[in-house]
């Protein structure tokens, strides 16, 4: 049950205080009664449980880890070219 | 780059990064001193890291406990019985979230007592109790709450929403229980158990939704005075590859702290919209008795004093039962919840305890460590 999942708001409805949002092509509604007022925007990205908004989600934090990641992967495969070029090296059938 | 909701939910999935990061913990983990068990306290976490089989891809001094966090697995009969007992009421409508349907009470599941005529409703979300009273006026709808923190505010919501919608029929049977209690009484508890359980917990991989709402502050004290490192981390598998790989570079760089992996929706303050909502009517109960680990003080919730004409304990209380209800012999969920054993060790495991006939809680949500086994185990 504590599963929630990341939606987008597509839509508000001051008046009831709930918005819809879109939940990888799922449109559904959602409470914004734990969020501050004026707090969710349109196209904010929101973490979505049991039927409430919990929180919005920090894009500019997502979009760092997510180039963080990018990073790390690249290093990775920087070290595996060295690897293999190292390995390589040392390869006592070189030049036979 | 814009952030795009695929992103969301790929970016943080990737096999890749998910790889890269158990090169750097395989790396970090050489230079650890001793073995370390981490403890994911809560479920959710148990399901990622069963589903994705991420103990497989971790070095051999490095390993999970589960923990208790999950709200279905730590409910007692005696609480299950209650919402049995009143689903039963004449006029009575009990509606509750849809992880409770099969959980065992001593009496049957609530799924049993529909089969027996209750009028038993499971929802998406606690507001739909408005519609269902609304349609109903001649009846008393009880919302049977549960959860930790992370739902607390929900029913508070909706508790919320009776009083200014002055909604006459709506009553409350409130299970909520907090997560710092139970951490705590996970580690003090520890010296009194087997010799094997001593220290068995290094290290938490905090909450992810539970932080959302109460902020990283509530782990303050587990650095500071038990000397475990907190890293509040995200659901998805690769926020539990960097959430492990930051607790194992605090073990190499010998520093202890509560850090924030998800950083993308966990802040030290968390939520404070939802936390008023619960101030103001909610207060600590006196002790709540968890499944498998037996009374922790201070660890639920009740109902404000002046709240008490919604409060469905007191207006049925003629009704409910009080007798305490022994789990089943064979059965080590306590242990389980305790990080003392894992299912495999439970010898009616697979057999006479299934997901499609639990014997205890830990196999009936599929946040439980024994339903995650029985699913996920060939990954093991
Ligand atoms: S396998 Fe079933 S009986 Fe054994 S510990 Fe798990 S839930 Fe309890």
């Amino acid at each position: 049950m504590c599963l929630s999942i990341p939606s987008k708001v597509v839509k508000i409805d001051k008046e009831l205080n709930m918005a819809t949002v879109d939940t990888m092509g799922v449109q559904r509604d959602a409470s914004l009664d734990l969020m501050a007022e004026g707090d969710i925007k349109l196209g904010d990205y929101v973490l979505l449980h049991i039927g409430f908004i919990m929180n919005k989600i920090d894009e500019v934090d997502a979009l760092d880890s997510i180039e963080l990641y990018k990073e790390i992967i690249e290093a990775m495969n920087e070290e595996d070219r060295q690897m293999a070029i190292l390995e390589d090296d040392e390869c006592p059938n070189r030049g036979a | 780059m814009e952030l795009e909701l695929k992103n969301l939910y790929d970016d943080f999935r990737d096999g890749d990064t998910i790889k890269a990061y158990a090169k750097i913990i395989k790396e970090d983990a050489k230079r650890l001193k001793k073995p370390i068990n981490i403890m994911e306290v809560c479920g959710g976490h148990t399901h990622t890291i069963m589903k994705f089989g991420i103990p497989q891809l971790l070095p051999a001094n490095i390993k999970f406990v589960h923990g208790p966090g999950c709200p279905v697995c730590i409910m007692p009969k005696e609480r299950i019985d209650h919402a049995y007992v009143l689903s039963m009421q004449e006029n009575v409508i009990l509606v509750t979230l849809g992880d409770m349907i099969k959980v065992p009470g001593s009496k049957g599941s609530l799924q049993d007592a529909r089969s027996k005529g209750a009028d038993v409703r499971f929802v998406y979300s606690p507001l739909e109790c408005l519609k269902i009273a609304k349609e109903n006026p001649d009846a008393n709808v009880i919302f049977f709450a549960i959860g930790f923190e992370t739902t607390t505010p929900m029913t508070a919501a909706l508790l919320s929403a009776v009083i200014k919608q002055d909604v006459k029929n709506i009553f409350f049977h409130i299970n909520h229980v907090t997560v710092p209690e139970v951490m705590r009484e996970l580690i003090d508890s520890r010296d009194v158990h087997v010799d094997s359980y001593n220290n068995r917990i290094d290290a938490f991989l905090g909450p992810s939704h539970v932080s959302v709402i109460s902020g990283s502050k509530i782990y303050e004290e587990f650095p500071r005075d038990y000397n475990r490192p907190v890293v509040v981390t995200g659901f998805e598998p690769v926020d539990v590859m960097q959430g492990i790989s930051m607790i194992v570079k605090q073990f190499i760089e010998d520093r202890c702290e509560l850090e924030i992996e998800y950083k993308r929706l966990v802040t030290y303050e968390g939520n404070k919209t939802a936390q008023k909502l619960v101030e103001k009517f909610f207060e600590k109960g006196d002790l709540f008795k968890w499944r498998g680990l037996g009374n922790i003080p201070d660890s639920g919730l009740k109902l404000k004093q002046k709240f008490s004409d919604y409060d469905a304990e007191i207006k049925y209380k003629d009704v409910l039962p009080l007798e305490e209800i022994e789990d089943h012999k064979l059965c080590i969920c306590g242990d389980i919840l305790r990080g003392m054993a894992s299912p495999p060790e439970c010898t009616i495991f697979g057999t006479a305890c299934k997901p499609t006939s639990p014997i205890g809680s830990c196999m009936v949500s599929s946040e439980g460590a024994c339903a995650a086994y029985y699913k996920y185990g060939n990954l093991i």
